[in-house]
């Protein structure tokens, strides 16, 4: 079974659907080099104009976070309400604030 | 502190219930893994297998702009087939796994993709009726609870109805021409009348999988739910252009405001996924040859790539 692998990597591929937006992830692909990431990148998630530009990283290379330290990381946020504008109780007479 | 699976097991259904979405990273039961690596790599070996029966058409398409059209829908099937691969690995599976699995007719592909495509009708017929329940199965699955699976969904819907009016506009040319062409449409809607219907997978009292899908909200309707807005949706498009739907016993149904049918043949369906149909061997030898006739073009890329 072992001829049946081709063991490229794994890619994960960004784009930017047009100008003045962020690169957006849209998926995977497998390529030999990053040269032929891009290449695939652009048939497979670019056939209907999806796209101005293309980012693609090796998938190994990406640090994710864990589920399991959402605790740690994101509930901090939550102590501290002040952060959001409606904490704070204006006059009604107050506008433009 | 150390939770019990069961009590995890436990929290991920009433989560899941709550119509909240999975992602790669987040615990699962394993047996909703192993669910979704079943149905997400059958679903991309059926794109693949797929391009097929509508390949072999390529080169005899009528015109250019047919031809045109023809390869651009193919190449949509792969890609089709390339989201899902994408979407099946983020589970923990390696694609060339998933291929190999597909190469050793180990693993299944819808059954519809065992039929010939015969005549140029039938490549309307598989656009129309193929990509029609495709599409009615699909829809639902963009809400699929599994995120990067609904995510590819989306993707596949919007290409999709692209396919199934090129499918349908291949029928109205054809029962617009003469008595031959005519003839062959009305052919073609014969032979994948019924195995379109089957594509819905078996009855709701039969399917082993449904209620567990449903209940993890993978799939949101059953199967005979969908069969029936399939065929609802069907009769009047064949009626309009004149072709007759080869059902005798089909026949409006005022109370249940849809379309009764007659029963389908499920020993046929049966024998099919067991790999008995029309081309079951021929489609899984045409695979395995492209698969090996690329074997030196994957090599050279690796080779060029360590040496650059």
């Amino acid at each position: 079974m072992s001829e049946k692998k081709n063991n490229w990597p794994l890619w994960e591929v960004f784009i930017r659907s047009r100008q003045g937006l962020g690169h957006r992830h849209v998926g995977s692909l497998h390529a030999a080099d990053a040269e032929m990431a891009i290449g695939n990148a652009r048939d497979v998630y670019t056939r209907r104009q999806e796209g101005v530009s293309i980012w693609v990283v090796p998938a190994e290379e990406i640090t994710a976070s864990s589920p399991d330290d959402s605790e740690a990381l994101y509930d901090p946020a939550n102590d501290k309400v002040y952060r959001h504008p409606t904490f704070f109780d204006l006059p009604d007479e107050v506008n433009h604030m | 502190m150390v939770v019990s699976q069961e009590q995890l097991t436990k929290q991920f259904n009433a989560y899941v219930a709550d119509d909240k979405k999975i992602e790669p990273k987040d615990w699962m039961p394993d047996a909703y893994r192993k669910t979704l690596v079943r149905q997400i790599s059958q679903h991309a070996h059926s794109e693949i297998i797929g391009m097929l029966p509508e390949g072999a058409w390529i080169t005899r398409a009528p015109s250019l702009k047919r031809k045109a059209i023809l390869l651009a829908k193919v190449q949509d099937e792969a890609g089709h087939g390339l989201y899902l691969y994408s979407a099946c690995e983020t589970l923990g599976v390696e694609r060339d796994d998933l291929v190999a699995d597909l190469l050793s007719g180990k693993a299944k592909y819808s059954s519809i993709f065992n039929y010939p495509s015969k005549t140029w009708a039938d490549i309307g017929a598989i656009g129309w009726l193929v990509d029609g329940a495709a599409i009615m199965n699909q829809v639902p699955l963009c809400r699929c609870s599994y995120g990067p699976y609904a995510r590819a969904m989306v993707r596949v819907c919007k290409e999709e109805s692209f396919h199934q009016r090129q499918g349908y506009t291949i029928m109205m040319e054809l029962m617009k021409g003469t008595k031959e062409q005519r003839d062959m449409a009305q052919d073609a809607l014969n032979r994948w009348w019924w195995p379109s219907l089957m594509m819905f997978g078996p009855s709701d009292k039969d399917s082993k999988h449904s209620a567990q899908s449903m209940s993890w909200n993978i799939k949101r309707f059953s199967n005979d739910e969908l069969r029936q807005r399939m065929v609802d949706m069907t009769v009047p498009q064949a009626e309009l252009i004149g072709l007759k739907i080869p059902d005798p016993d089909l026949k409006w149904n005022e109370k249940k405001g849809g379309y009764d049918f007659g029963e389908i043949n499920w020993d046929e369906f049966y024998e099919v996924i067991a790999g008995n149909g029309p081309c079951n061997e021929e489609r899984l030898e045409a695979r395995n040859k492209a698969h090996d006739d690329g074997e030196w073009v994957r090599k050279a890329a690796m080779a060029y790539a360590e040496k650059h």
